[in-house]
């Protein structure tokens, strides 16, 4: 079995609770373990950038260390936290004076970066570890005729890490697929939810939303997917605002993926946190059959 | 002869650890501001600010709402054909503006990052009702309603939580953060 030390970020503590239960639940029914940090503190997001570039690596350095204290590679859920992590680390590795001026720092905390782990976006750990195949021999319920709108969203591919391919990604709409989904055709499927612009600039985040959300259902989709909490808040918390501001009517379910894997796996909708959406999901529960 | 460095140099100091080219190779193509989603909510497009970074046009760059209408998307940097790191930038130049205490009044970014940060360093981890004050004053009336209702569905949904969480070894954090940035006897 496959160990993690797993991030889960702040999101995850309560407003996107469903996406913490659907993470532990499936990795468990897959056999990867996530051994949540001890004791991690919040990746900065984006706003310790707007602040201090210093401090925000060290906070993110200071989860890396543990990380590497416990010994394992580190997932994240949240694509933000992902983002940080994993560039954190690269820079790190890459520039020693940075690494220094940061150990120094750790030391108050009796912890130190060395650099020898990796970081990895839990649909990665879906994607490499367990594999399209295997997932598939998994599914005791495959999504026939879910159509699934793929929302990569922005930190999960950008900035650009090696060689990955940032302009059309394929490894959400194959995930869906080995889930018997129908992953449909999202045009706006690599742009951005607005993120915390909907705290700071609501007007560009409401229009951002509300573009999103009429190609998604342009798409045909009957869900949208996301790997991000901040994506998932934004599109479906934020989505009776959204029609009350442009006169729409969307109706459209927003879910973590690893809600839907849960589902095709047969791992009851409860224990994935379904049924604290703002938009009923009950609908997605209808294309969970046992083949026949 | 010593001479003052321009603010292009001056923004390309603020960006050490970006791995992005220099400004100055900017060919002024255009492709950030074709790609960015927000850009017609920004008085100058990313194209421009560029530019008038490299025209040392530093008063009517400052004075732009541009870089604190990004969101950090970084679709811009991965298709810059100079491989500027434009949203990096961006956030060179919030950084910029929050030491000079350089932007408008009725900026909620600037207020918002700080009041997160100091948030962060009280407890280890963000805690959603604690930032409200930061920016729900700046709404409006139908607005702040509309958020007060998000905000109950989400306490009825279980979403929101009560407590603010806290890490356990909150006074070495505090300590490890104290060596980067001295905040007094903090």
């Amino acid at each position: 079995m496959k160990t993690y030390s797993y991030f889960p970020g702040c999101s995850l503590e309560k407003m996107a609770l469903s996406y913490n239960q659907s993470a532990m639940q499936t990795t468990k029914a897959v056999g990867v373990e996530l051994q949540e940090l001890e004791d991690w503190n919040c990746c900065g997001a984006t706003t310790y950038f707007h602040v201090d570039e210093l401090l925000a690596y060290t906070l993110v350095g200071r989860n890396l260390a543990m990380a590497e204290k416990a010994g394992h590679d580190l997932v994240a859920p949240c694509s933000a936290c992902f983002k940080n992590a994993y560039f954190a680390n690269a820079y790190l590795k890459e520039d020693p004076d940075l690494a220094n001026h940061i150990n120094y720092a750790l030391e108050a905390d009796n912890l130190k970066f060395s650099g020898d782990i990796q970081v990895k976006h839990l649909m990665e750990v879906f994607v490499d570890d367990v594999g399209y195949e295997e997932l598939q021999d998994k599914v005791s319920h495959p999504l026939q005729g879910l159509r699934v709108a793929p929302y990569y969203g922005c930190q999960i591919v950008r900035p650009k890490k090696d060689h990955e391919d940032v302009e059309n990604p394929r490894f959400f709409e194959d995930l869906m697929t080995a889930i018997g989904a129908d992953p449909v055709d999202f045009a706006y499927r690599l742009r951005c939810c607005g993120g915390s612009l909907l705290i700071t600039s609501r007007d560009a985040a409401y229009q951002l939303i509300f573009e999103l959300l009429q190609n998604a259902q342009k798409s045909g989709a009957d869900v949208i997917a996301t790997a991000c909490p901040l994506c998932q808040t934004n599109l479906e918390c934020y989505q009776m605002q959204i029609n009350q501001e442009f006169g729409t009517d969307f109706k459209i379910p927003v879910l973590y993926f690893t809600q839907l894997i849960g589902l095709s796996l047969g791992l009851p909708a409860k224990k994935l946190g379904i049924g604290s959406e703002f938009v009923s999901a009950d609908r997605i529960l209808t294309y969970v059959k046992e083949p026949a | 002869m010593v001479t003052k460095p321009t603010f292009s140099d001056e923004v390309s100091n603020l960006l050490h650890a970006s791995h992005g080219r220099p400004l100055a190779t900017c060919i002024q193509c255009g492709t950030c501001s074709g790609t960015c989603p927000v850009v017609e909510f920004m008085d100058h497009t990313p194209r421009r600010l560029i530019g008038m970074i490299n025209a040392d046009l530093k008063e009517e760059v400052m004075e732009s709402n541009t870089f604190w209408y990004c969101a950090s998307c970084f679709h811009c940097t991965v298709r810059c054909p100079s491989e500027i790191d434009i949203a990096g930038l961006m956030y060179a130049l919030k950084r910029y503006s929050i030491w000079k205490h350089q932007y408008s009044e009725d900026a909620v970014g600037p207020v918002f990052s700080e009041t997160f940060v100091k948030s962060i360093l009280r407890s280890g981890r963000s805690y959603e009702p604690v930032l409200a004050p930061s920016y729900i004053f700046s709404y409006g009336v139908r607005e702040f309603l509309n958020e007060a209702h998000t905000a109950t569905n989400l306490m009825l949904k279980g979403r929101l939580p009560v407590l603010p969480a806290r890490i356990k070894r909150l006074e070495n954090f505090k300590k490890m953060a104290n060596r980067i940035i001295p905040m007094g006897g903090a």
